[in-house]
């Protein structure tokens, strides 16, 4: 494994040498999200394998080309899992990808993001530094909290090597429930259940119906179902529906339209643009048309951003895949970038244009 | 734990100058310079160390802040921010050549909205505060340190603050959706947003335990949990450290996550229960409390799941709260330790390591021994469902030789953090108290990266300097004199490391 890491050093002062760059790809799960692929290729899969697991600690440490199919069914077996449902997008998805993108799935809202997950890293920067940052132990203060930077970087800060995640007992019990209700009742019964300590794990909303989904111990499961008094949904077609949504294998995200993520307040009244899709007890909303300009400017009033999720590059290259930056944010995103990869050598444009 | 010396004081700061151009933008009564004046300033709750700052500010807004943030940047001046100073390790220590920026003032809670569950507060709002005025519409703010009572908003947010609660329900960057502030030029910043993300880099996880050293805060988003229905609490004696430490361990294996776990030791159970009447076992070698919330449902359940597993765990006595007043009662001795501790001592030191909960007994045992060597008594409080330590030295600073012995006990401690694994600081920050100790912790190039990082907030340095990260030729000074120390034979650190 070592050599590996010598190979891609030396590959990393060449290409900082003579202005070269390189795109760091894992399993290319999830190459269409982000800006464009630019630069020589730099496969990082072969770095894998399961570092330390002790279900006691609710640690799991993995090299970053480790399978993330394997890491979640070493976990399985110990009745543990990620509980932030992270997508894989393809079989070949890897732990670094997934930190990497920084995306979560429908359990995000009631569990936290991958980035509340994430104890500790180790990165190879672009000076050829193996830096490890964060540890294996779930309060550590010391030094900045590097490894949740990480998190959503695209790969523009150096190659993720190793990571540390926090996991979580596997659910005692689940139960999805149905309910035929428009989107502005959707949104304000969400919003409400959520001020409320009900265990909803999961929910979503499109063409007039709500899921939700209830996860707990048993009595805690069965006393929500009871309260809410949804139609009640089978555990087999519950468990495909959420998986689809995790997956985006389900109708909504099917075909080349163009895919918008909205990230906004829960309580944002509903947008228009189209067809949508909640998620996240209205925090997520996915939509499949609309202006960029129009989207961003209602995202940003919203007081939440817009993202190009998936589309072609020529229009990537027109709006831009992630909502622009103000000014000194910018400047610091810039610095950043230059402090972990001063020469440029890391994922070009993949974030933001200028860097 | 030292301050900067003189090469790491690059400042050349014209008092009276800054004085004046501080003058035009603040009333007069927020500008102090008078040594008495600055003197109450002088600490923050690491009270063994004081350092009078060059002036102190108390701006009434974020207009006044921006307004010394931009003459201090002009004029390289050091800006050290402070909020209830409740920080015990040094964070808040001013500078000698320096600005203390006392933000006491800025604590309006601007908006509690209990549809979104979100609160805006200013950074001089107290923690508690924030949970009191959630509290009418069922909802608090979730991370609850020990000193929540008088701590800021600010502060938990630059420190990264903890609690008792933290394995179930996160830190303060689980807990916080955006924080607004001001780089050291002046310009607002806002980390985070109004939604569960930001585009970009996540600044707003970087900002959290930044220690001050990224931004100055001036408001901060924070989210709000829905209280649970109800909550009981198991607490479990034990006649020996191992098993307790055992216990813990095998409460996560039966797959629970407690909204509490904590364990006390012989001689803090001895030091509280006088203090605070909690009902503790007095013959106990060691304590844990367990707590479950919830539906009425699932507490029931998970109550009997734990103290299934603590029976089986070998605990000499268990109790469970039958109300809320009596759960009250036995989270009172925990909460009371460091002032309870503080009656039999003229002082002590706080450390704040954090081990993989494996390690629990071995670390008692090795803090047993090191008091021995040191001749000091300590006292030991776990947020053991975190592996985070809170052991507690005492010593008489009065005593020739007492700080520096319990100094130097409370190295060891950490220095044994990290061989097991861990981290020298979980929840407090590393400050000045901690500061030599990161160079044990990481590498040069670690810490060279560090030093870049602040940077792309910070060109010149100017944001609370000599804090969190120590310079390179410290970090070098540090190990030179490790490496020539005495070895101990005791201190597994002599083993080889990673």
């Amino acid at each position: 494994m070592d050599s590996l890491i010598d190979n891609w050093t030396a590959r990393i002062n060449d290409a900082a040498g003579r202005g070269g760059k390189l795109a760091i790809r894992g399993g290319g799960s999830k190459t269409f999200y982000g800006g464009r692929e630019q630069g020589e290729r730099l496969d990082v899969g072969a770095y894998r394998g399961i570092v330390a697991y002790e279900p006691t600690e609710l640690v799991i440490s993995a090299r970053a080309g480790t399978p993330l199919v394997e890491l979640n069914a070493t976990l399985a077996e110990k009745g543990q899992w990620l509980a932030f449902e992270p997508p894989h997008f393809a079989p070949t998805a890897t732990v670094g990808g997934m930190l990497a993108s920084g995306l979560s799935g429908p359990r995000r809202q009631a569990v936290g993001a991958v980035r509340d997950f994430v104890l500790g890293a180790k990165l190879l920067n672009g000076l050829g530094e193996v830096l490890s940052f964060g540890g294996q132990v779930m309060k550590n203060v010391a030094g900045y909290d590097v490894s949740r930077l990480l998190a959503g970087s695209l790969g523009t800060l150096g190659v993720l090597l190793e990571v540390s995640l926090k996991v979580l007992p596997l659910p005692l019990a689940e139960k999805s429930l149905r309910f035929a209700i428009d989107e502005g009742t959707a949104l304000q019964k969400l919003n409400q259940w959520g001020g409320r300590p009900l265990p909803i794990s999961a929910s979503a909303w499109h063409d007039g119906i709500l899921m939700l989904r209830l996860s707990g111990a048993a009595a805690a499961v069965a006393a929500a179902e009871r309260l809410l008094a949804g139609e009640g949904v089978d555990a087999a077609e519950a468990e495909a529906y959420w998986r689809s949504l995790r997956e985006q294998t389900h109708a909504f995200f099917a075909g080349d339209a163009p895919l918008w993520r909205l990230s906004l307040p829960s309580v944002a009244p509903p947008q228009g643009f189209g067809a949508t899709l909640i998620e996240w007890g209205g925090a997520q909303r996915w939509l499949r048309a609309g202006d960029a300009r129009a989207l961003r400017s209602a995202a940003a009033k919203a007081g939440g951003h817009a993202t190009l999720f998936r589309g072609d590059d020529a229009l990537k290259a027109a709006v831009g895949v992630f909502q622009p930056l103000p000014a000194p944010l910018a400047q610091i995103h810039r610095n950043l970038k230059h402090a972990f990869d001063p020469q440029g050598v890391f994922n070009p444009g993949r974030m933001y244009p200028d860097f | 734990m030292s301050m900067p010396t003189t090469a790491e004081r690059p400042f050349t700061v014209d008092r009276s100058l800054l004085i004046r151009r501080l003058r035009e933008v603040l009333p007069a009564q927020a500008l102090l310079f008078e040594e008495e004046d600055l003197r109450p300033y002088d600490c923050d709750g690491l009270t063994a160390f004081r350092q009078l700052p060059l002036l102190v500010a108390l701006p009434e807004d974020e207009v006044q802040v921006q307004a010394i943030l931009r003459i201090c940047h002009e004029l390289r001046a050091p800006v050290v921010a402070r909020g209830a100073a409740t920080g015990l390790s040094g964070g808040a220590t001013p500078h000698p050549d320096g600005v203390l920026v006392a933000l006491a003032k800025l604590k309006k809670i601007i908006r509690v909205d209990p549809v979104s569950r979100t609160a805006v507060v200013q950074p001089g709002v107290r923690n508690l505060a924030v949970s009191e005025a959630a509290a009418p519409y069922g909802l608090y703010y979730a991370p609850d340190p020990s000193s929540q009572i008088a701590c800021t908003i600010g502060g938990n947010v630059a420190e990264n603050s903890g609690g008792v609660h933290c394995l179930k329900y996160g830190l303060t960057v689980h807990n916080v959706l955006r924080v607004r502030g001001l780089s050291i030029e002046g310009e607002i910043v806002e980390f985070g947003n109004a939604a569960l993300d930001a585009p970009g880099y996540d600044l707003l996880a970087l900002i959290n335990g930044s220690e001050g050293l990224l931004a100055l805060i001036t408001e901060v988003t924070v989210k709000l949990t829905p209280k649970p229905e109800l909550a009981q609490v198991v607490v479990a004696s034990f006649a020996d450290v191992r098993r307790a430490g055992d216990a813990v361990a095998s409460i996560i294996a039966a797959g629970i996550i407690p909204a509490g776990l904590e364990m006390m030791d012989r001689r803090a159970i001895l030091a509280v229960e006088p203090y605070a009447n909690a009902g503790y076992d007095m013959d106990a070698e060691a304590l844990l409390l367990c707590e479950s919330d919830g539906t009425p449902e699932e507490v029931a359940e998970e109550i009997g799941r734990m103290t299934t597993v603590l029976e089986k765990s070998g605990a000499a006595g268990i109790r469970v709260s039958q109300n809320e007043a009596e759960r009250l009662r036995f989270w009172a001795g925990r909460k009371a330790a460091f002032p309870a501790v503080g009656r039999l001592t003229p002082d002590y030191l706080c450390m704040d390591g954090t081990i993989p909960r494996k390690h629990l007994a071995d670390m008692l045992e090795a803090i047993a021994t090191l008091s021995g060597k040191y001749a000091l008594r300590c006292a030991n409080v776990f947020h053991a469902g975190d592996g985070n330590l809170h052991p507690l030295i005492m010593y008489d600073a009065n005593q020739p030789g007492e700080l520096e012995r319990a100094t130097a006990f409370g190295a060891e401690i950490l220095e044994l953090s990290i061989h097991f694994g861990g981290t020298i600081t979980g929840e407090h920050g590393v400050g000045i108290e901690k500061i030599d100790l990161m160079a044990e912790q990481f590498t040069l190039a670690e810490i060279g990266a560090f030093h870049r990082l602040k940077a792309a907030f910070d060109e010149h340095g100017l944001l609370n300097p000599g804090k969190g990260v120590p310079t390179l030729a410290r970090c070098r000074e540090y190990t030179l004199a490790r490496v020539g120390g005495e070895q101990n034979p005791t201190n597994p650190m002599n083993a080889p490391r990673r």
